[in-house]
């Protein structure tokens, strides 16, 4: 077993034990915090699959950007949402849930399955790339090949979501003005 | 190296956290970190194949795009959220059942 594949299982049990306690856990500021930790073993994911310019990005983004939107708002709305987490707490045993939990497990069972039989590794134009060495080696630096082909082949997609990114924006700082109405 | 099966494993399994997180939760910024963690189930794929293309990188581009993506929703999603809470004192999509004035 190579050091990377005892990388890869750590990071990945790092992310699916601190997901897992996201999703259960009754604290939320507790369940925000363990979210920092699932972002970061999942960059860690992203540079085992010779990805660190999205690592950083990831890292840089949703670490730094997104978690704080999401603890502001929920320091901005305060109160209530801590009364809606005491009412799960009086109720030990969550019959309601289980509908959920068997839906997510349900899918689970199909989403493996699936990968399973679509056998992956195997697939035509994988073994294509390989062929032709057109897969990334662990050497490679991949961040100038990432901007030449972001101001050429993928300008379209760039633009659309720089406009995108513009209107929601604007969209966001329209909604979240003070004094609208009633 | 790392086989393809296992990435998309890890993330089926992550998909389903955030499923599981999006039905059952009664807060809507919780139900906002199960769409966060599909998201980053989705990336991870994408990131995982973007391997084995070299020349276009187009794994890796669709990546960012989705990241970016990601950043712009959460941030109108806040926006929305907290407007919600002023009007209702509450975050609890259940409860939420009136149109505004």
């Amino acid at each position: 077993m190579s050091l990377a594949q005892v990388l890869f299982y750590t990071m990945s049990f790092i992310a699916l034990a601190s997901a897992v306690f996201v999703a259960a856990t009754k604290n939320l500021v507790r369940s925000i915090f363990m979210f920092f930790i699932t972002l970061f073993a999942l960059a860690g994911l992203y540079v085992l699959a010779l990805a660190d310019f999205v690592a950083i990005t990831q890292i840089v983004i949703y670490v730094g950007g997104i978690l704080v939107l999401i603890l502001f708002a929920f320091m901005l709305s305060g109160k209530e949402t801590l009364n809606v987490i005491a009412q799960q707490r009086s109720q030990f045993i969550s019959v309601g849930k289980l509908p959920a939990f068997a839906l997510a497990a349900l899918f689970l069972v199909v989403l493996v399955n699936m990968i399973f039989k679509a056998d992956v590794n195997n697939l035509q134009w994988v073994k294509d790339a390989i062929d032709q060495k057109n897969t990334i080696s662990p050497n490679d630096a991949m961040t100038e090949n990432i901007g030449i082909n972001l101001m050429t082949k993928y300008l379209l997609p760039f633009e659309a979501i720089s406009i995108l990114l513009m209107v929601a924006l604007v969209g966001a700082a329209h909604l979240s003005r003070k004094g609208t109405g009633s | 190296m790392i086989g393809l099966t296992d990435f998309l494993i890890v993330s089926a399994v992550l998909f389903c956290i955030g499923l599981y997180m999006i039905v059952s939760k009664h807060n809507a910024i919780q139900i906002l970190i199960g769409i966060e963690l599909m998201l980053n189930a989705a990336i991870l794929n994408l990131v995982a194949f973007g391997k084995y293309d070299r020349v276009n990188n187009s794994g890796q581009l669709f990546a960012l795009f989705a990241i970016v993506l990601a950043a712009a929703t959460t941030a109108v999603a806040l926006a929305i959220i907290l407007n919600v809470y002023r009007q209702y004192k509450t975050i609890d999509p259940g409860e939420i059942n009136k149109l505004g004035d």
